[in-house]
């Protein structure tokens, strides 16, 4: 079967959980056999894994027909493209380009990042898909989050094969109930116009369905998974400190509910001695915390470390004996799943996708600082409960694999073409 | 002729409230007062009541030919007597009949046997104190906090003068041998040993109200039926079923008390004899004896004790429990004392439980984490009050030998007292014989 996939992110080059969770996903679907997958991105840095799907770059495809020798392709984009493909996709130009800014090989230049004009470069990601979907045969178009919607829907005009959507996340959730109205309209045109949509959750199925009107028959949720570690991670020293270390690890923004986290930890420095929390991360209210940690007098045991990347975040986890994730809404929460293969013993907030399918973790609501607080002081004080959920936990994420997420997709595909 | 022991459990514990860790050493009140009393009225409303009505109705209808037997914890009794003493009425007229059988156990249905002897042995008695107190009858046959039994467990009820032990008829211990039989122990062979026959028990606990089961619908006939069918040579069936089968698990609705009114008169037709088990140990021979190293009990597809002790949770939590038992035991303040009670009862350790999910059904929890967080929050709280009293750093030895010392000075002071008081009575006397007589 052959899957012509739209995405933004792709590792090693993410800024959040899309390119990991595309990742897992295309490479778990590889795995389960009979799959030919073309995942398109707005713009490959030529260092990622390749043998499990073919990588387009969106940056590399040309929209406008350019004069250029095999030689000069070869010089200029030869290590994140082969030449004969970039031929290939020149022969499928379908319309005049040449009023947008391009480059010297006629292609538009992407960030893939999130940049101001994003709008603009989620229109240009379109066009460029009109090109790929012309060159590249598919049985089935999929793509990931509402930034690739637009290309999504293009693709399936131009083919007429059937679009599947897979929601990671939604303006609700990253807005706490303030959609931005442009963002709605595209998320909810995706989702009108998708033959069958994914949702990393059954939350954020009810949200597809309650709060963009779509029919629950074509909403099937497949949770996500994780890749399993690198032993140089897993095998990464700690350090030893005498203190234990509760860490709260992600973007400090509104919808991860950092002051929830801040809330709890004063509660539980009030009772207990020879335990410290970090907030590992930025964002918008990291300067609003320090100034709460400040106020609630707990800056002496309270530390930020600013934005951590890489192996950098595992030694953080490595270091780390309690993760907390409490956040307001998350569509899955792909966090709390490495902090457990890790081996560290994690509380996730209720309203997190990830605790649909997770037993051994500690689940509260996050507005429960009470519960939360209560969780924290029980885990680091209670060796006997740090130790099952450390052992279990490793267990239980052994058995949550992306081939298993990839089976239900590949059926959810079948299913599709069939119609 | 066969002889049926029906048995009969009650047990509810004190569910404990929501804990958390800041109130250790703030508040010393641990108890879900609101969901104790809603669970013993439901149960007692649509179970227990109804049940014992039926029971006593049987005992009467049939003149003491239907017998049976009824096993209830402490802690049961002291919430019915809180929150619905009719029923401790109820089974005062039970007791009354003589039909009915009260069977000895642990107070508050708890683990001690597995953990601590000798709080086993205080435990047990405190338990037969209060049915004796109650219904005026000395329990004589022992069953232990969910027919938990082992050799080291034999030994124990034997020495403190049990006739009988009633435990589950496990595969894994029986092997080919049949459940309906007398048996002894090996390790204590004064006692004698009843177990249960768990298949004809599960149709009526699980299979009476289960339309997809084959041999639905079970009627009172059928089932005397195949109690009758028995081989000829065995004796006694016995049959342990916890009292909210009846109205609780089966609802009135499902035609169980019917049913139950029912057996005798087909029992009757067919020769089969309702007895309690003191009747049954006294009338029956003993065909060989039974080992249990390992201790059995009857929940679980293992039949073993991983319900409670199953994993590192529980053995924690059940171990900080009683390595202050025995300074619980020195303490004399009463309410200490209960609450030593109450954070006993095996239900605590069972929602900790990670098994599988069959433990959840029961639980207040929302996961065994919980269970465990609250629970070893509200024994941080216990522990500080032992502590009070008895402070860590006296060993339990030297704080035994100094109890000592202060009773024994509290005797000696009083006979000295004694000896003043004497020897001025003496010298008094001596005074006034010495005073020469007024003319």
């Amino acid at each position: 079967m052959k899957a012509l996939m739209f995405g933004w992110e792709f590792p090693p080059h993410i800024l959040g959980g899309l390119g990991t969770a595309s990742y897992g996903l295309t490479k778990g679907m590889h795995n389960c056999g009979d799959m030919d997958i073309t995942f398109v991105i707005p713009k490959p840095w030529g260092d990622e894994e390749r043998g499990f799907a073919e990588i387009i770059g969106a940056s590399q495809t040309p929209v406008a027909w350019r004069d250029v020798s095999w030689d000069y392709v070869n010089q200029r984009i030869g290590k994140v493209m082969s030449p004969e493909l970039y031929f290939k996709l020149r022969d499928h130009i379908y319309s005049d380009f040449n009023y947008l800014h391009l480059n010297d090989l006629g292609c538009i230049e992407f960030s893939g990042k999130y940049p101001d004009n994003l709008l603009e470069e989620i229109n240009n990601y379109s066009i460029v898909a009109g090109v790929i979907a012309r060159t590249i045969p598919c049985d089935v178009i999929h793509s990931h989050d509402w930034l690739t919607y637009p290309a999504g829907i293009h693709a399936k005009n131009i083919t007429g094969k059937p679009l599947v959507i897979h929601v990671h996340a939604t303006d609700f959730d990253r807005s706490r109930g303030n959609v931005n109205p442009t963002v709605f309209a595209i998320e909810k045109d995706g989702m009108e116009n998708a033959d069958h949509i994914i949702t990393v959750s059954n939350l954020t199925r009810r949200t597809v369905i309650e709060k963009y009107g779509i029919n629950p028959d074509k909403v099937t949720t497949v949770h996500n998974a994780v890749i399993p570690l690198d032993d140089e991670l897993l095998n990464l020293p700690r350090i030893d400190t005498k203190d234990k270390v509760i860490t709260f690890l992600g973007r400090i923004t509104m919808q991860k509910g950092p002051e929830y986290f801040v809330e709890a930890a004063a509660k539980v420095l009030e009772k207990t001695k020879n335990v410290r929390f970090v907030m590992a991360g930025s964002g918008d209210m990291m300067d609003a915390m320090i100034k709460l940690v400040a106020k609630r007098g707990i800056a002496d045991k309270f530390h930020f470390t600013g934005f951590l990347k890489g192996k950098q975040v595992y030694e953080m986890l490595r270091n780390s004996d309690v993760y907390v994730m409490p956040s307001v809404s998350e569509p899955f929460g792909i966090s709390p799943l490495e902090a457990m293969e890790m081996g560290v013993p994690s509380i996730i907030s209720k309203q997190s996708g990830c605790a649909e399918i997770l037993d051994n973790v500690i689940k509260t609501d996050y507005w429960d600082i009470d519960a939360m607080a209560d969780a924290m002081h029980s885990i680091v004080t209670n060796p006997a409960l740090h130790n099952t959920l450390r052992d279990r936990g490793i267990e239980e994420i052994h058995g949550i694999t992306w081939e298993k997420a990839g089976q239900k997709v590949i059926d959810i595909y079948k299913k599709v073409i069939n119609k | 002729m066969k002889s049926i022991c029906f048995y009969f459990k009650i047990h509810q514990p004190f569910r404990l409230k929501r804990y958390r860790f800041f109130d250790i050493g703030n508040d010393h009140y641990y108890y879900d007062d609101f969901a104790n009393d809603e669970i013993i009225n439901r149960m007692a409303e649509i179970s227990y009541i109804p049940m014992a009505n039926t029971l006593l109705e049987m005992v009467n209808n049939y003149k003491g030919e239907f017998k049976c037997a009824v096993d209830i914890s402490g802690t049961a009794i002291e919430q019915l007597q809180l929150y619905v003493p009719e029923f401790i009425d109820t089974l005062k007229k039970l007791a009354d009949t003589k039909c009915v059988e009260f069977l000895s156990g642990t107070y508050a249905h708890s683990l001690a046997s597995l953990e601590d002897p000798e709080e086993f042995m205080r435990e047990v008695k405190m338990h037969d104190d209060m049915i004796h107190n109650l219904f005026g009858v000395r329990p004589k046959v022992f069953a232990n906090t969910e027919l938990i039994y082992d050799d080291d467990t034999a030994t124990l009820i034997s020495a403190m003068g049990y006739k009988a032990c009633l435990t589950e008829g496990a595969k894994h211990v029986l092997g080919w041998k049949s459940p309906n039989y007398v048996y002894t122990s090996a390790a204590a062979p004064q006692l004698k040993i009843l177990l249960t026959n768990s298949k004809l028990e599960r149709d009526i606990s699980r299979n009476f109200n289960n339309p997809e089961w084959a041999e639905y619908p079970l009627t009172a006939d059928k089932y005397m039926d195949w109690i009758a069918a028995l081989p000829e040579e065995e004796q006694v069936v016995n049959l342990y079923l916890s009292m909210d089968t009846f109205g609780g698990f089966n609802p009135a609705s499902s035609g169980i008390f019917d049913f139950m009114k029912a057996l005798p008169h087909f029992g009757k037709q067919r020769g089969l004899i309702f007895a309690t088990p003191s009747e049954v140990v006294k009338k029956l021979k003993p065909v060989g004896d039974i080992t249990v190293p390992f201790p059995i009990s009857d929940v679980g597809e293992s039949r073993d004790v991983s319900a409670w002790k199953g994993n590192d949770l529980q053995r924690e939590a059940l171990g900080k429990l009683y390595a202050v038992g025995e300074r619980v035991n020195l303490c004399s303040d009463r309410r200490l004392k209960l609450d030593w009670e109450y954070l006993q009862s095996s239900d605590h350790f069972y929602y900790m439980a990670t098994g599988n999910t069959a433990e959840a059904a029961f639980s207040p929890y929302d996961s065994p984490f919980s269970a465990f967080t609250n629970y070893m929050n509200v024994l941080a709280d216990f522990i500080v009050r032992v502590e009070e009293q008895f402070p860590e750093e006296i060993g339990n030895e030297e704080l035994n030998s100094l109890l000592l010392t202060i009773r024994n000075q509290a005797s000696e002071i009083n006979s000295l007292k004694k000896e003043v008081k004497t020897l001025r009575t003496n010298i008094s006397n001596a005074e006034t014989k010495a005073l020469p007589k007024k003319e």
